[in-house]
């Protein structure tokens, strides 16, 4: 399965769905056309959030590094906050955030634990740039990068629970290795967590 | 691409029957001028209807003939536009209170055969709001596909969201605010002062006595119009500059920004009303939807079932993006279908009359999804 079907496998349908970071709103079009979810999104591109507004996606103009103050406790069923924790400038009081709001979350980060990057690392002595972080240090927007380890002693420092985990290959897929050995084979992994 | 709507005629019509207001008052018949851009389809279902704001009237776009200056909307409506009539049947009245040809202060009393003047009642954004939805019910438009305006002309929008929920399908709420500050009214006071303390006001009777206020709606429009210019814009556009080399260290307009100032009061003072003036700061006062709702204004929100878009933009301090928030994150908590846009742009609150590339492609994109 990709991303995407996992997601759909971890949430009920007609799920009210915040995606905090929801780009061009991919995910909640997918949602909301074959999820029959109630959607909305927050970004701070602004051809992002008129691409959603063409798509009929409601969609909120904010920077989540300012606060999500405005969503009251527990007033989604479902937040996601996919690849965007790595480029805030807290990801602790993000993490605490998305669990805050929705009822149940679903984080998904790059895993800088992925054996190429390691290689890369250990190799060249240089930042890795490799196909998921595909930007130099100086100019990336990955400012808060973590391996698979890191993302979950967070969560248990914050007291969070993980409820589900699936690891994905470069091609963005459920395999074999990266089931056995996230750590080093996943590019990407995704939490369904809650508090 | 973006094209001028061209030549274009205002259009009036009597609203027949009483129409009750919300201070109590009534009317027998109200007339009303508008104008409208574009087609109606044979479903009326691509109706938009454009409010105005405080000093504004129904000539949004395109121009009259043997005139230069387009409506002030134009920007923004027309073939292509942000506001494209190509598709759309846009209509946009002027308001009741207001001074261009709709019943106001300066309209005949039929009951006393004289000018309404200071006698003209207190109207509320619900009083227009009901009267565009007798203008709708004229123009044959049950639903509008969507009810937009900037400043106080997105008041009546938000307006209209929540009292006729299914009568509008979209509503834009542009550089907006839920209710108005303290500094929005202590503003609104000074203005008030300056007309109300000209000697040729005559308590609202000049146009009796031949005489018009013309120093204190100045004095009113010289204030209001700094609040709608950003700090930054009227620096880049005016600094400092003198009109002459040297300071002559006398009381004449010397810097540009003091010239400008009084141009922008003569000019607005010789085609507006006093009274009309009066009365759309006091409107603006008072609107608070959630007055009657404890103060909550989530609740207030209750009834809509509009898809709402609310823009605000980066260096508007009138209505500033947080007081845009207010109205947003109140639509979030009520679970409503909001998108909100904050545009970076210079021109303070006045920006949303710029046809500014995001605003122009998020509002195109809101009215076409």
């Amino acid at each position: 399965m990709n991303t995407i079907e996992v997601i759909k496998n971890w949430i009920d349908k007609e799920s009210q769905v915040l995606d905090l970071g929801c780009g061009d709103g991919e995910i909640l079009n997918i949602l909301s056309k074959e999820w029959g979810s109630t959607v909305l999104g927050v970004e701070i591109n602004q051809d992002d959030i008129n691409k959603c507004i063409q798509s009929g996606l409601n969609v909120i103009h904010q920077n989540i590094d300012e606060g999500l103050e405005n969503f009251s406790d527990n007033s989604f069923d479902i937040v996601i906050m996919s690849q965007t924790i790595q480029v805030l400038k807290e990801p602790k009081k993000a993490l605490q955030e998305v669990t805050r709001i929705g009822n149940e979350s679903i984080v998904t980060i790059p895993n800088f634990g992925y054996w190429t990057t390691r290689i890369n690392l250990l190799l060249s002595g240089k930042m890795p740039v490799t196909g998921t972080l595909p930007s130099a240090w100086h100019d990336t927007d990955n400012i808060h990068l973590c391996t698979i380890k890191d993302f979950e002693n967070l969560c248990s420092e914050c007291e969070i629970d993980v409820i589900e985990k699936c690891f994905f290959n470069k091609f963005g897929k459920e395999s074999l290795l990266a089931k056995v050995a996230p750590n080093l084979f996943a590019t990407t992994a995704m939490y369904k967590i809650s508090k | 691409m973006s094209d001028s709507i061209g030549e274009v005629k205002a259009q009036k019509v009597t609203l027949e029957g009483e129409f009750e207001l919300e201070c109590g008052q009534s009317f027998n018949d109200i007339e009303l001028v508008y104008e409208t851009y574009g087609a109606l389809n044979t479903d009326a279902t691509n109706a938009i209807l454009i409010c105005h704001a405080l000093s504004g009237n129904h000539h949004a776009a395109g121009k009259y003939e043997n005139e230069e200056k387009p409506g002030w909307w134009d920007s923004l409506i027309g073939p292509g536009k942000a506001v494209d009539t190509n598709k759309f049947f846009v209509v946009c009245p002027n308001n009741i209170g207001g001074c261009h040809g709709s019943l106001g202060p300066s309209s005949i009393n039929h009951d006393t055969g004289d000018y309404y003047g200071p006698d003209f009642p207190i109207i509320t954004v619900r009083d227009w709001v009901n009267s565009q939805a007798k203008l709708s019910d004229s123009l044959g438009i049950e639903k509008w596909h969507a009810v937009m305006g900037g400043s106080l002309g997105g008041m009546q929008a938000l307006e209209w969201s929540y009292l006729f929920p299914k009568r509008i399908k979209k509503a834009g709420i542009i550089a907006a605010a839920p209710k108005l500050s303290a500094q929005n009214i202590a503003f609104n006071e000074v203005a008030r002062q300056a007309i109300l303390n000209d000697p040729d006001f005559e308590g609202g009777r000049y146009l009796d006595k031949s005489k018009y206020p013309k120093q204190g709606l100045k004095l009113a429009r010289m204030v209001g119009h700094i609040t709608y210019l950003s700090e930054e814009a009227m620096r880049s556009k005016f600094g400092r500059e003198l009109k002459k080399e040297k300071l002559n260290f006398g009381y004449d307009a010397e810097f540009e920004i003091e010239s400008y100032l009084r141009y922008q009061g003569d000019v607005f003072s010789e085609s507006f009303d006093a009274n009309t003036y009066l009365l759309m700061t006091k409107i603006l006062d008072y609107f608070d939807p959630a007055s009657n709702f404890e103060g909550k204004l989530v609740n207030a929100f209750e009834s809509i079932e509009a898809q709402l878009l609310v823009v605000s933009f980066s260096t508007d301090w009138r209505f500033a993006p947080e007081r845009s928030k207010e109205i947003v994150n109140a639509l979030i908590e009520a679970k409503k279908n909001v998108s909100y846009l904050e545009i970076d742009s210079p021109h303070g609150h006045d920006s949303f009359l710029f046809a500014n590339e995001d605003y122009v492609k998020g509002l195109s994109a809101f009215l076409e999804n």
